[in-house]
């Protein structure tokens, strides 16, 4: 079991009494790279911001966060601020809000160099011009006294990147890097997360809403939804054949780009409001394979027999017959 | 058929000061754009940021007056902002932008601004009002109850409905809709946009859809232009331009949207940024990012011309191959 990096069990999340996580079993092995979908609200940021203890006083969280073997909830700030950064970066949609307007761009990154790994003066300045240089800041030497304003937004997000990785770390967090990016520019991103997961061994964790990046970038998907994971498994098996009519449904939303055009095929209605979550799955009022027992039993996370793991009674290519599979009724 | 819209060499440009106490620079946003929409017709125009692909859509409406140029509405030339003639214009062609909480009043529930322009334009007498805010509203699958709502009680998809609702109030001929869903997620992108092109089927309404995702202007539009440094480097049918682009610009573009399920290889990945317009790269805008470019492009800019059946394409390496890399 040691062989994972980061392993969170059970967690769960609650503002003001609301709970809006409900328990995220989730592995990252060392080096790999998994990507987390499903529409907004559903918890793919508030499950990172809950494992590093970024979220506001308010929040409670409970279960277990472990970084090889070392527990992280209910830790004191010493502690998660030497993880923090140092084992595990994030980086954010906005970079030009992350990084701070008023101070020159290489003092930010040397900052990062000073706290995480104790480097000082001309030895600071030149880790910080080989990490601009990495993540693809053109004259590294001459920009590294701009502000942030003076670069653009594809290139703040370079330097947020250069940023993240001042303190080496073993896991990657990136949150919808590329959602605010122009097309082209995005995909020198996504490129650029390929080519440094591959030179430093991070793993990654992608974080988006956008399946296409998701499958450039990713291993291995968890498609969430109103703050559980409703299926997981292989880029490959997973978007060859989408079993959880959720993650079916996020696949057809997607207009594309060849073949006919035709009508798009949205999920009716929205994501649930975490105070009113219907009885039973939470995605059965959206859901058109829904059953009667749908609407009362929620179906906890099982491992299938390829490997992936799903939470659904009624899943995707499955003949069923009229009535209802005789282990619902049984446990109805 | 005659044309709803036209626009001729429209040309708009900022003055940017660099500095606190620099000399301002002229910056070209759009730089002589031509285009014509007919009745009914979507329009799709996409390009990255600082394409001038929105001045370009608020110049359509003649909320920005062109410096070059003109706009011909239904035959007659936009009268000028602010006038009443030009007021009296806006019932026929209304804008949709990407952030429906700003577009809305937060103070008025959502059936008193789906209510407000059938009151500015005086359209219906009051006492038919209500019923018309209620038929908008099932137009757009907006439940009857949510109409006492204010903005911030409706979710972003709801929003967007009730800014179309509002929009299509006065009967317009043409929507002018400025990035309407890329504030969405997917399952609700697909909601609206399938919504709009029935509405727009159901009153023969023309729109111009500026987006910067090509995978959804390619299923609203029957048209495309794309836009770079505030000109028209290509325009196509939508079937046509995505499946064999002909512009460098545009096959960049095409290919560097990611596809679901398929892993990243051969993709024609675009070095450096789009330039800033305040410093225009000489010849062709696009040729410092161009792999094929030439001392032609260099040097001259190419003209938008026609390159086939229905289509044009401004670049020198589509146009004439052998005389551009001969010369």
């Amino acid at each position: 079991m040691t062989s994972n990096l980061v392993e969170l069990r059970d967690l769960k999340v609650s503002f003001d009494g609301i709970q809006v996580l409900h328990g995220i079993d989730l592995d990252v092995k060392r080096g790999e790279a998994i990507g987390l979908v499903g529409e907004s609200g559903c918890g793919k940021s508030v499950t990172w911001l809950a494992a590093l203890g970024l979220l506001p006083g308010k929040a409670r969280v409970s279960g277990s966060v472990r970084i090889e073997g070392r527990e992280l909830v209910g830790q004191p700030r010493a502690a998660l601020e030497a993880v923090r950064g140092g084992r595990i970066a994030m980086i954010f949609q906005d970079p030009s809000s992350s990084l701070n307007p008023v101070l020159r761009i290489g003092r930010q990154i040397t900052e990062a160099l000073a706290l995480h790994r104790n480097l000082r003066g001309e030895a600071a300045k030149m880790e910080a011009l080989r990490l601009m240089d990495m993540v693809g800041i053109p004259d590294a030497r001459r920009r590294f006294d701009l502000f942030p304003h003076e670069f653009s937004g594809g290139q703040c997000q370079r330097l947020m990147i250069a940023m993240a990785l001042a303190g080496e770390p073993d896991l990657l967090v990136a949150d919808e890097p590329t959602t605010a990016l122009d097309a082209t520019i995005q995909a020198q991103i996504l490129d650029l997360l390929i080519a440094l997961r591959r030179e430093t061994g991070m793993a990654t964790v992608f974080i988006s809403h956008d399946l296409g990046a998701v499958s450039q970038v990713c291993e291995r998907v968890l498609v969430m939804y109103a703050g559980r994971v409703v299926e997981e498994g292989e880029i490959g098996t997973l978007f060859d054949a989408p079993r959880h009519p959720y993650t079916r449904g996020l696949f057809d939303a997607i207009p594309r780009l060849d073949g006919e055009r035709r009508r798009l095929i949205p999920i009716h209605g929205t994501v649930p409001d975490p105070r009113r979550l219907p009885e039973g799955c939470a995605f059965a009022p959206r859901c058109s394979s829904a059953i009667d027992a749908c609407r009362h039993l929620n179906p906890d996370l099982t491992d299938m027999a390829d490997g992936r793991r799903l939470a659904c009674l009624r899943p995707v290519g499955e003949a069923w017959s009229v009535a209802a599979p005789a282990v619902l009724e049984g446990a109805l | 058929m005659t044309q709803l819209l036209e626009a001729r060499d429209l040309v708009r440009t900022y003055q940017v000061r660099r500095g606190l106490f620099g000399t301002s620079t002229p910056v070209r946003a759009v730089d002589g754009v031509s285009l014509a929409i007919k009745p009914g017709e979507t329009l799709g125009i996409v390009g990255e940021s600082g394409s001038g692909k929105s001045t370009l859509g608020r110049m359509l409406l003649g909320i920005d007056a062109p410096q070059g140029g003109d706009v011909v509405f239904e035959g007659e030339a936009m009268p000028k902002f602010g006038t009443p003639r030009w007021r009296a214009l806006r019932a026929r062609m209304q804008l949709v932008y990407q952030d429906p909480l700003a577009a809305l009043d937060r103070r008025l529930t959502i059936a008193q601004q789906i209510g407000e322009p059938l009151e500015i334009h005086r359209i219906i007498p009051k006492e038919h009002r209500a019923a018309r805010v209620a038929e908008l509203m099932a137009a757009v699958g907006l439940r009857p109850d949510q109409g006492g709502r204010y903005p911030h009680e409706l979710s972003g998809g709801q929003r967007q409905r009730a800014v179309i609702a509002r929009a299509l109030a006065s009967r317009p001929k043409l929507l002018v809709c400025d990035e309407p869903v890329s504030a969405l997620d997917v399952s609700i992108q697909a909601q609206v946009v399938n919504m709009l092109r029935d509405l727009q089927d159901a009153n023969d309404i023309a729109m111009v859809f500026i987006s910067h995702d090509l995978k959804v202007v390619r299923n609203i539009a029957d048209r495309v232009a794309v836009m770079y440094l505030g000109r028209i480097v290509e325009e196509a049918s939508s079937d046509v331009i995505f499946k064999t682009p002909l512009h460098p610009y545009t096959k960049a573009l095409v290919s560097s949207v990611p596809v679901p399920g398929k892993v990243l290889e051969g993709r024609v990945i675009l070095q450096g940024e789009p330039p800033n317009p305040a410093n225009r790269p000489s010849g062709c805008a696009f040729h410092p990012r161009c792999a094929l470019a030439s001392d032609l492009c260099r040097s001259r800019a190419p003209d938008l011309l026609a390159v086939g059946a229905g289509r044009t394409a401004a670049c020198h390496m589509v146009q004439a191959p052998a005389v551009a890399v001969a010369a």
